[in-house]
């Protein structure tokens, strides 16, 4: 039996303890916002936030997440996280949208630990996140615009 | 959606048929947060105007959109021309799937309902804008009616119905339910588009807050109780089917539930998708390679340049091509272009979701680029009456041309699966990652060779291009979809002779963003540039004076050359390359600034992109497309190709050897829309085929090397 925090809440699992957090939370906790890409860890559509940082939860094996405590999409808050979500919806980032859970988890990540980022910053924290429609564009503008807003 | 749960009578009179499997597990309650499919067509509470929009009792507008959305924008789109001629308020605007239909919602430029080809846009412009105008006509004659005043007192706008000398006024939601009894005009008059107030603007998309919050539902997160989880064991060539196979090993792995084998290779069925994926690697499969292409790519691209040799299919033959290499003072340039295959890489791979209702009907869930194709193949394979299934659109996660299969052969694997089960628990199919990658519906390999003559004035007088490859129609004669771009040049060359071989491969080939100019385009402005450059003519004016007769060519390519000062020189290190490239009706000049990277290979900063795609009805969304286009086919043209190694065994398998551009190699991307009044064309696809050749044409310059086979950078030995 595993036990850990998902979006603040108690949660367990007893299932196979191979099984990667992914699949744990889509599958078992119904929780679809973090999505499959490669199950490899090579284009961060699975990004959750596991205790602070960023990790794809497509090779974290569960049993690795007991007592740990993971924050997906559904259930992220604070300053930063409005801040990139607003700018998101502000510029229109999406355009199919199924990568752009991770993205955001990438980029709210980095505005925790870097509040007002460099272009750089944005490539060396968003590198892992492929996005096949190409939004990169818009992502690396309304990261700067959530930096901007959350400075004023 | 009616869920049930598995009944002993229904189990065994299924498994009377065979088809049954084994059930390990307790069904798993259903959690409350589950995502439950999005049913095409909208909720039936909402009014029906006509077969495109339903109104609400709460004012909202529903369009009904026959395109799929996985990126392009035609919910938006689709909705501002509704919204237009039904001068409603951009707020009340909401768009939902069609149902399923190959008349009511058919592509009126397919002649079946499908998305594709840059057509979303072009094709609904005058429909939609007749559902819309039709739609306001009920509104207000019902308002006519129960005002008891002249219907053409009655004004509408941003949403609102009024009647000014009564001061009455409403939204539409009042008068929906009686609006939809009213017979709908036959011919609305529709506006003068000099009085569009929403076409044009650049209004926020209807999709963008449920894609930033992890509530949009795709094919993927669509769940029922009780679900079981497939996923299917292919084979690593392509052509090979099942010998045999061992599933001891697999069937001992937590949760598989059963395994069964499939005309597409072997299905496991398990209780989660971890599961599924733990068994079918537990497999020992043999393959039978004798229908199998053994091949490798390096021996088909030996085999198609063979073909050079022999007689094509003529595309286009005017003036005397062979005249024009022997006349006196002629030089000419010769070359041959190695394109490999490429994988669409979608971000959300092929999936589908079946759920069978209690009247035996079935749901199926799933990005249906061809939905009426995928639900008359579900039925074939399941042999169920079309009636009575319902396939049920989904929010796609990317496709670029890789859900738009004819004979659905996708639907057929989903199907099969589902089919082997005795169809008492709803199922989820989904293909990995590997599978995409290796699972072929490929831009075909071609190679093209191309001769031009120059004459002593420097003019190009002769033009000789000709290009192997399978034909994506299957066709025996001519494929236009090889040689469109390159059969229509558009520079005026007087002789110009364009050939084409169609070759057979069991590689199943396809339409990927941007069809054949994916391939012509980079041909024909990789040569044109280096034929200019020979005769020592500036690539923007050279192909200026060439496109006199092509006036929409030329307002593209001034306009991207003055956003570009082109002429000015380029920052240290770098050099500029420029391409133009019409296709699916809409025109598009990209200008674009590289350098030579830390690592040896292209480093793109800048891309200035013109476009002239008509009228505009959404600049956001062609704005996204063209920057989107230009980092779909960066990506593509730098790293990326599918190639079969010594045997045939397909050597990419996932994202680490099938490169997609990332955030640090995206360019900044500048995009300008040219103004038009014609009809609308598609944008879609058309930022694509000239960033390729404009990287390459820089290239040239700064390497003094041109580009003759792609990708660019060669991945595997990076």
């Amino acid at each position: 039996m595993i036990t850990f925090k998902l979006n603040g809440q108690e949660r367990t699992f007893d299932g196979d303890p191979d099984t990667p957090l992914l699949w744990v939370l889509r599958d078992f906790e119904k929780l679809t916002g973090t999505k499959y890409g490669c199950g490899i860890a090579q284009c961060g559509a699975c990004t959750v936030h596991l205790d602070g940082t960023t990790r794809r939860s497509c090779i974290t094996p569960i049993a690795t997440v007991e007592g740990s405590e993971v924050v997906t999409i559904e259930g992220i808050e604070g300053k930063e996280a409005e801040a990139i979500q607003k700018a998101w919806v502000a510029i229109d980032v999406p355009q199919c949208g199924y990568c752009q859970s991770g993205q955001i988890m990438s980029a709210v990540s980095l505005l925790q630990m870097t509040p007002k980022p460099t272009d750089d910053d944005i490539d060396g924290a968003m590198v892992g996140n492929i996005c096949r429609c190409a939004t990169y564009h818009r992502i690396r503008q309304a990261i700067h615009n959530a930096a901007d807003t959350m400075e004023g | 959606m009616t869920l049930h749960t598995i009944t002993s009578t229904r189990r065994s009179f299924l498994a009377s048929a065979g088809l049954v499997i084994g059930f390990t597990l307790a069904p798993r309650m259903f959690s409350a947060g589950a995502s439950q499919g999005v049913q095409a067509g909208g909720d039936s509470a909402l009014s029906p105007m006509n077969a495109f929009v339903k109104i609400g009792a709460d004012d909202t507008v529903t369009v009904l959109s026959k395109h799929i959305e996985f990126g392009q924008g035609p919910f938006t789109g689709l909705a501002t021309i509704v919204a237009e001629e039904l001068d409603a308020d951009w707020s009340q605007m909401r768009a939902v799937h069609s149902p399923a239909d190959d008349k009511v919602y058919a592509n009126l430029m397919f002649g079946l309902q499908g998305t594709g080809g840059s057509t979303s846009i072009a094709n609904s412009y005058e429909q939609l804008r007749k559902a819309g105008a039709t739609a306001r006509a009920m509104l207000v004659a019902a308002a006519a009616e129960e005002w008891k005043v002249p219907a053409s007192e009655i004004t509408v706008e941003k949403g609102r119905i009024k009647h000014a000398a009564s001061s009455k006024e409403s939204g539409f939601g009042a008068f929906a339910g009686k609006a939809a009894a009213h017979t709908p005009p036959a011919e609305p008059k529709l506006k003068d588009p000099k009085d569009f107030v929403l076409i044009g603007q650049e209004l926020p998309k209807l999709d963008t807050v449920s894609k930033t919050n992890g509530k949009a539902v795709f094919t993927l997160d669509v769940s029922a109780d009780n679900i079981l989880y497939a996923t299917v064991a292919h084979p690593e060539h392509f052509g090979a089917t099942v010998k045999s196979f061992d599933d001891a090993e697999a069937r001992k792995v937590q949760g598989v539930v059963d395994i069964k084998q499939i005309p597409q290779g072997v299905a496991v069925y398990a209780e989660n998708t971890f599961a599924a994926l733990k068994g079918r690697a537990a497999l020992t499969i043999e393959w039978d390679l004798a229908k199998a292409e053994t091949r490798s790519s390096e021996q088909l691209t030996a085999d198609y340049e063979k073909l050079f040799a022999e007689k094509g299919l003529q595309a286009t033959n005017n003036g005397d091509v062979d005249k024009a290499f022997t006349g006196q003072g002629v030089q000419s340039l010769e070359a041959v272009l190695a394109f490999p295959f490429l994988a669409h890489a979608p971000m959300e791979p092929l999936d589908a979701v079946f759920i069978r209702a209690a009247d035996g009907s079935l749901d199926i869930y799933t990005g249906a680029q061809f939905p009426g194709m995928d639900k008359s193949t579900a039925a074939k394979v399941l042999g169920l009456d079309p009636e009575k299934v319902r396939v049920n659109t989904q929010i796609t996660g990317g496709s670029f041309g890789r859900k738009a299969q004819f004979g659905s052969p996708y639907m057929q694997e989903a199907a099969a699966v589902f089919a082997a089960t005795d169809g008492s628990r709803p199922l989820k199919h989904m293909w990995t990652r590997e599978d995409d990658i290796r699972g072929g519906y490929y831009r075909p390999m071609y190679v093209h060779k191309m001769r031009g003559a120059m004459d002593a004035d420097g003019k190009i007088v002769g033009w000789d291009q000709t290009i192997v490859g399978q034909s994506i129609m299957a066709k025996a004669d001519l494929d236009e979809t090889s040689v469109e771009g390159a059969s229509n040049l558009p520079y005026d060359i007087p002789n110009l002779r364009v050939m084409s071989h169609n070759t057979t491969l069991v590689v199943p080939p396809l339409w990927w963003r941007s069809v054949g100019h994916t391939h012509t385009g980079f041909a024909v402005e990789t040569f044109v540039d280096e034929l200019l450059e020979k005769v020592g003519k500036d690539p923007v004016e050279g192909r200026l004076a060439l496109l006199t007769k092509e006036p929409r060519h030329m307002a593209t390519l001034k306009k991207v050359a003055e956003m570009a000062a082109w002429g000015s020189p380029a920052p240290e290190g770098c050099q500029r390359g420029v391409a133009v490239v019409k296709s699916f009706g809409s025109y598009v000049a990209q200008i674009v600034e590289v350098s030579i990277g830390e690592d040896g290979s292209p480093r793109v900063h800048k891309v200035w992109c013109a476009v002239d795609c008509g009228i505009a009805i959404n600049p956001n969304v062609i704005k996204a497309q063209m920057e989107g286009g230009i980092g779909y086919g960066l990506g593509a043209v730098l790293f990326d190709a599918i190639t079969l190694a010594q045997g045939g065994k397909i050597i990419q398998s996932n994202f680490h050897d099938y490169r997609s551009l990332r955030i640090n190699e995206m360019p900044v991307v500048d995009v300008a829309i040219i103004p038009s009044a014609e009809p609308p064309t598609g944008v879609g696809e058309p930022g694509v085929p000239p960033v390729g050749p404009a990287v390459a044409n820089a290239w040239r310059r700064l390497t003094n090397s041109p580009v003759r086979r792609l990708p660019i950078v060669n991945v595997l030995s990076a």
